[in-house]
């Protein structure tokens, strides 16, 4: 599966949107390949806080948990709700489906932060 | 093949059947109705399975057949140190004094009990280089949760009640995280340098004024020891942390080095790991928790202490965390620890290291050409491999392990550490010999070539067990956890 242009990239595989001025967030091809079958998904609810860098939740597989690391700091202002009943669309959808949540972000210089998908696809190449 | 019958016992069920007799009524009937009231009597049949005698006997004993342990198979299972239970351990434990005493005895009757209770806290004070052994916890994430509390009180007593961050390694064991949010403290990551051991550039920087403790287990759970912990500890102490051992590898350094020594101030060691305590089916384990004299005062009561030669509860600690453990914890565990320290003597425990060390450096150098080792340093008690190697060429590491159990293996733990892609973590321990050792070094290197060749027969693993390959993902997202009668179709039973 290639890495959609579109997006933006975190070291720790968080894919990032830019909707609106809103800002999509979920994991990965790489990540979820890696992982295998998820079972489970835990995210934080609609009003809560990330703070970069930090946890938010954890994706559950076979093998096992993971954390979820927040690559903006800002407000959650959405939840894939389709993520408690139907797991495998992590798997099955990671850059559609399978978004994870919408946040309000504090500070656009995060952004920078991120990687483009060449840079993306060049780290996970090793 | 197998001749065991895999069905249910629901399934025997003939209706009819019974594996009893009891003798005629000889007492009035009474009618239930008149003695308890509605909502205590059932109104739909229990359905219990009608069986005879035989075969309950036959379909449990299938059941037993089917289990793995140490006394059927080798068990490498990393990071659990799955050593020989020896069976004088059971014969003690089963004397009359030990077995036939209740915990609520004045302590004046279990003088014996007691002794061996403080006579063992002695000798694991003296194992870990830690003054005073609390021996409550029921097992090593207790244990972890005991000491973190004992370090919170210390630090709450000093009106340091800003150190709220708890530093735990990249590679820690998944309990040291849990144990440090459970007693109510942050958790902060410490990387992982490319030898595989504690970044000392990354720790300097993550310690302050709000560090309450480091919790580190030596060696890592790459089997790595950390040699730079003399430093690690001056950096912690030089900010007014703590710093706590995990005793799960114990079996890697016992009689050689000593956490105390190293520079710790709290250490759980676990009973059932490197004592030999039974291991699995529920153990029980035991946790106990050594600690430096400036934490003793916060130690669980009561506290077993010798006064002249009488053995007393003392109950009068004022600063304690309390008691963690009902009555004085699983003390048949300690019986059978005590047992294996004074069986072995302290040469025999070292002894113990020295081949738990050298066994798996063995395979260690043997699985080499085969897998890929990412550190290649002499390992402690347990190495990692990676199986990236293979996946290239199509088996994973899971289905790696399912082929091991066409051998007749337990598997070693998988995918853990974090650290090492498609991990491997085998801990022979010292208690096999070098002909199991080889059997299962073969059986990897067969493993290895089969991925080479034929693929297939891997993945596609286990092939000569009872049940074959389980949809492991639909177990997880769809569980069946219990078992239900089947039922006639419903327009059948409308009709």
């Amino acid at each position: 599966m290639s890495t959609p242009k579109d997006l933006r990239y975190s070291e720790e595989h968080e894919w990032v949107k830019e909707e609106d001025g809103k800002y999509r967030i979920g994991i990965t091809h790489f990540a979820q390949s890696e992982l295998g079958d998820i079972v489970f998904v835990e995210l934080p609810q609609v009003g809560d806080q990330l703070k970069s860098d930090e946890p938010f939740g954890s994706v559950e597989s076979v093998k096992t948990v993971s954390e979820l690391y927040a690559p903006l700091t800002g407000k959650v202002v959405e939840v894939n709700e389709n993520l408690e009943d139907s797991p495998e669309l992590v798997n099955e959808s990671p850059y559609e489906g399978a978004w994870m949540v919408v946040v309000e972000i504090d500070n656009k210089a995060e952004l920078d932060e991120l990687m483009t998908a060449e840079q993306y696809e060049e780290m996970t190449a090793e | 093949m197998h001749k065991d019958n895999q069905s249910l016992i629901f399934e025997l069920s003939k209706p009819g059947r019974i594996g009893y007799s009891l003798p005629e009524l000889d007492v009035p009937e009474v009618d239930v109705t008149s003695i308890l009231s509605e909502g205590l009597i059932r109104t739909e049949d229990a359905e219990l399975p009608e069986v005879s005698e035989l075969d309950i006997m036959r379909h449990y004993t299938a059941l037993s057949n089917r289990n793995h342990g140490v006394d059927t198979g080798f068990y490498p299972l990393g990071s659990c140190t799955m050593k020989y239970n020896p069976k004088i351990n059971e014969a003690v434990a089963r004397f009359p004094g030990f077995s036939r005493v209740h915990p609520l005895q004045d302590e004046s009757t279990v003088q014996g009990a007691l002794e061996v209770v403080y006579d063992l806290q002695e000798h694991l004070a003296e194992i870990t280089g830690m003054p005073q052994v609390t021996l409550q916890p029921a097992a090593g994430a207790h244990g972890e949760w005991t000491a973190l509390m004992m370090i919170r009180a210390f630090h709450e007593a000093n009106g340091d009640t800003q150190r709220t961050k708890v530093l735990v390694p990249d590679s820690a064991h998944g309990t040291n995280p849990a144990s440090a949010t459970v007693a109510g403290f942050d958790t902060i990551t410490v990387k992982s340098n490319e030898k595989g051991l504690v970044d000392l550039e990354d720790l300097k920087s993550k310690v302050g004024p709000d560090t309450a403790a480091l919790m580190l287990t030596n060696p890592n759970t790459l089997g790595l020891f950390e040699e730079d912990i003399l430093e690690m500890a001056a950096v912690v102490h030089g900010v007014g942390g703590k710093l706590y051992y995990d005793g799960a590898n114990l079996n890697a350094v016992m009689s050689k080095a000593r956490p105390g020594d190293m520079g710790f101030d709290a250490v759980h060691l676990n009973l059932h790991k490197t004592f030999t305590g039974p291991h699995g089916g529920g153990g029980p384990g035991s946790g106990p928790v050594g600690v430096t004299d400036e934490l003793a005062a916060f130690m669980p009561k009561p506290v077993v202490e010798k006064v002249d030669d009488r053995f007393i509860l003392n109950y009068d600690v004022p600063q304690s965390i309390g008691r963690v453990k009902p009555y004085y914890g699983n003390f048949g565990i300690y019986l059978r620890a005590y047992t294996y320290i004074r069986s072995m003597g302290p040469d025999g425990l070292k002894a113990v290291t020295e081949y738990a060390v050298l066994n798996a450096n063995y395979m260690m150098r043997r699985l080499e050409p085969y897998f890929d080792l990412p550190y290649t340093q002499h390992c402690k008690h347990e190495f990692v491999l990676s199986g990236r190697r293979q996946k290239k060429l199509g088996a994973r590491t899971l289905d790696m392990a399912k082929r091991l159990l066409d051998f007749g293996y337990h598997p070693p733990t998988i995918y853990f550490p974090l650290n090492v892609e498609e991990a491997m973590m085998i801990e022979p321990t010292e208690t096999e010999s070098k002909e199991t050792l080889d059997n299962f070094i073969e059986a990897m290197i067969q493993i290895a070539k089969e991925v080479e060749e034929n693929p297939e027969i891997v993945q596609e693993a286990p092939h000569t067990t009872v049940i074959g390959r389980l949809d492991e993902t639909k177990a997880a997202r769809k569980p069946v956890l219990r078992y239900v009668k089947e039922q006639l179709p419903v327009e059948e039973t409308v009709q």
